[in-house]
């Protein structure tokens, strides 16, 4: 069965990346918890949000809107609005050092340079009275310490790895110039300056034009591929989740409900929201029939509901559900959900569908 | 850009001539500057009529305007009450009132962007709401009020500073009544300053420059402040125009010999051309400085685009 008997008995503490070579991961979440104190209350955004990434691989972050996708991923970088966010717990392990106790100086050393974001609208994330050229650059110049000139020549051949023709021209352009799929490949450019080994993603093609989604798509799957890079990609689009990523965490509540490889779970979810998201994607297959859409809201994370934050909206739910928080449970060495009934979720799709 | 310039100037003669000719009908239909001229006395009807042909007066008015025009473009501006020529009176008010409003630039600069900073990037706290309400004291008090109270505290009372302005009026002389009237512009920069910092904080392009790793002086400096700067820097560029016109009460608290303590005389002796004269310079500076203040605009902004 195996080739190193010693080990065999001990339980795995963490599920083997996909590649299998690497033991540590390259970023480790652990129980992170984000807070908004506003006016109204105390907004609980992140409770207790578990990820890993390693080289290479790429994790999709998917779930509703107000899941907690972006806010988590803001505090792994420490760009958290703060006031009003707050971490009240967890660790960001990156590279086997825990950011959220390093000084803020350490920190900011690390952000753009060992690991960076790419934002979901380019043109208000870019600054507008800034050619591209300074913006690019200025990564080399604050990092590296480079010159005005070599700054540039560097943005340049960025430029160029992307792929924005003229770029020599382009360099001394303005954000508004751009198109918008230009402009995101700014976006790429910019996150790739100093090679990080992680990239964070947020919803990256969500407000592109549908012919231009793919051609960035490639893009950063491949300068990915190319760098060897750990990818964070915080998605609406399932689509595009089967095509680039490795593994997915669903987030619902501010909580990974299901994480999982990506094969597995499109062919047996483990978690009924998991369920509840395949079922919304438009088939080509069952055309014409009414698209299916997971019932009622998201909770107010002012009042997340008791036990299973998801409760009130499960077609599943059952009594144990509106009383006990269900526990991340291992359904198999690579995958886990929180749910009480996962076994059963995941038998509904196991077992052949009754119609054809 | 050169085309949007000259189209811009080109709009200014109209505006121009409009203006002048406003001020013009109205000083002249004011009064009589010849019987203003010799005070109460009733003059001789034979010197006044004399007098009157000198000025041109005997002619209608549409004529008179003409006539003025004409002498102003060959740089003749007239006589002022004392016998001097107003273009020699303008000679030794404007660096007099340039200076004065030089210093109010620079106070509304260095206090009033600073104040504006600071109060944005700490909203809520004490130092913004006690700055707030300053800026709404200031405001709502009246330049004669503040300028007389300052300068008895410290011309007077403190003895810091002179409280009377010297005819020469150098720099030193001149940092009370720059103050004074810098103030309520001050404390309008203060509260653009602050509300535009305040909006551009939470703009994704400064969440880039963190997430960039910058230093947060360079997130501050060169994005947050570089884009929040631009409505304040054309507001003073506005506020040019509007702080060499509005010298008027300063320059009579301090004492001071510069354009609006010439206009003042000139209202005060009925003296027409020493009125025109002055509000038609004024109007060209205010003109100029628009479109100064226009063309900067698309300096800073790139966005901006003028064909
Ligand atoms: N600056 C903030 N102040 C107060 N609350 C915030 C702030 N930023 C985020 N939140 C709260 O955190 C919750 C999670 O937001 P987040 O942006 O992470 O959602 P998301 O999963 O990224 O959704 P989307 O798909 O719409 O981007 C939101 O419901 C929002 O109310
Ligand atoms: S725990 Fe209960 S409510 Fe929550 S997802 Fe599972 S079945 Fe539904
Ligand atoms: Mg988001």
């Amino acid at each position: 069965m195996s080739t190193s008997g010693a080990t065999d008995a001990v339980m795995a503490p963490e599920p083997e990346p996909p590649g299998g070579g690497e033991e540590r991961p390259l970023l480790d979440v652990r129980n992170l918890h984000v807070e908004f104190r506003t006016r109204e209350g105390i907004a609980k955004a992140v409770n207790g949000v578990n990820y890993s990434v390693h080289a290479g691989e790429t994790l999709a972050v998917l779930g509703e809107s107000g899941s907690g996708k972006s806010v988590t991923a803001q505090a792994v970088m420490g760009i958290l609005d703060s006031p009003p966010g707050f971490i009240t717990q967890g660790e960001v392990v990156f590279q086997g050092r825990d950011l959220l106790r390093m000084g803020g100086e350490e920190r900011r050393k690390i952000r753009g340079a060992r690991m960076a974001m790419i934002f979901q609208d380019a043109l208000s994330s870019l600054n507008p009275v800034l050619s591209v050229g300074e913006q690019l650059g200025e990564m080399f110049r604050v990092h590296q310490g480079l010159s005005r000139k070599e700054a540039r020549a560097k943005a340049i051949e960025l430029m160029e790895r992307v792929r924005i023709p003229a770029a020599r021209e382009r360099v001394k352009q303005y954000p508004h110039q751009f198109s918008g799929g230009m402009r995101q490949r700014v976006m790429i450019a910019m996150a790739m300056a100093l090679e990080p080994e992680l990239i964070i993603a947020d919803e990256p093609t969500t407000a592109l034009d549908v012919t231009v989604q793919a051609q960035v798509m490639d893009l950063l799957a491949e300068l990915q591929r190319e760098y060897n890079m750990g990818l964070i990609l915080i998605t609406h689009d399932l689509g595009v989740v089967a095509d680039v990523a490795d593994k997915i965490a669903v987030m619902y509540a501010g909580r990974i409900v299901e994480s999982s490889p990506v094969h597995d779970i499109y062919r047996a979810p483990a978690h009924p929201y998991t369920r509840g998201l395949l079922d919304s994607i438009p088939r080509v297959d069952l055309k014409g029939q009414e698209l299916y859409a997971i019932k009622g809201l998201p909770p107010n994370l002012l009042h997340i509901p008791p036990g299973c934050a998801f409760n009130p909206r499960c077609p599943r739910a059952q009594e144990v559900c509106r009383t006990d928080v269900p526990p991340l449970y291992r359904v198999n060495q690579e995958r886990a959900s929180a749910c009480h009934f996962w076994k059963e979720t995941l038998d509904d799709d196991s077992a052949p569908s009754g119609d054809a | 850009m050169g085309r949007y310039v000259i189209r811009r100037l080109l709009q200014m003669i109209p505006v121009f001539i409009g203006s002048t000719f406003l001020i013009f009908f109205m000083v002249y239909a004011l009064g009589d500057p010849v019987a203003a001229l010799f005070g109460d006395r009733a003059p001789d009807p034979a010197t006044a009529q004399q007098i009157r042909h000198d000025l041109y007066l005997d002619h209608s008015l549409g004529a008179q305007y003409l006539h003025y025009m004409k002498n102003i473009f060959i740089g003749d501006f007239g006589t002022a009450f004392n016998g001097e020529s107003v273009t020699s009176l303008m000679g030794s008010a404007f660096p007099v009132t340039i200076r004065l409003t030089i210093v109010a630039i620079i106070f509304e600069i260095i206090i009033g962007i600073a104040l504006g900073v600071v109060t944005g990037m700490r909203r809520g706290k004490p130092v913004d709401t006690g700055v707030l309400l300053l800026t709404l004291v200031v405001i709502s008090v009246p330049t004669f009020v503040t300028g007389y109270v300052l300068q008895y505290v410290f011309g007077v009372r403190l003895k810091w500073t002179a409280p009377s302005v010297s005819p020469s009026a150098p720099f030193n002389e001149l940092i009370l009544p720059g103050l004074v009237l810098a103030l309520v512009s001050l404390a309008y920069v203060t509260r653009l300053t602050r509300t535009s910092i305040a909006e551009n904080t939470r703009a994704d392009y400064v969440r880039t420059a963190v997430a960039k790793g910058l230093p947060r002086h360079r997130v501050i400096i060169r994005h947050l402040l570089r884009n929040s700067l631009i409505p304040v820097v054309t507001f003073i560029g506005t506020d040019i125009g509007a702080l060499m016109g509005g010298a008027i009460v300063t320059e009579r608290i301090f004492n001071i010999h510069g354009v609006g303590f010439q206009l003042y005389q000139g209202i005060l002796r009925n003296n027409a051309p020493t009125v025109v004269g002055f509000v038609t310079v004024l109007v060209l500076v205010f003109l100029l400085a628009n479109l100064l203040v226009d063309l900067l605009y698309a300096v800073l902004d790139p966005r901006i685009r003028y064909a």
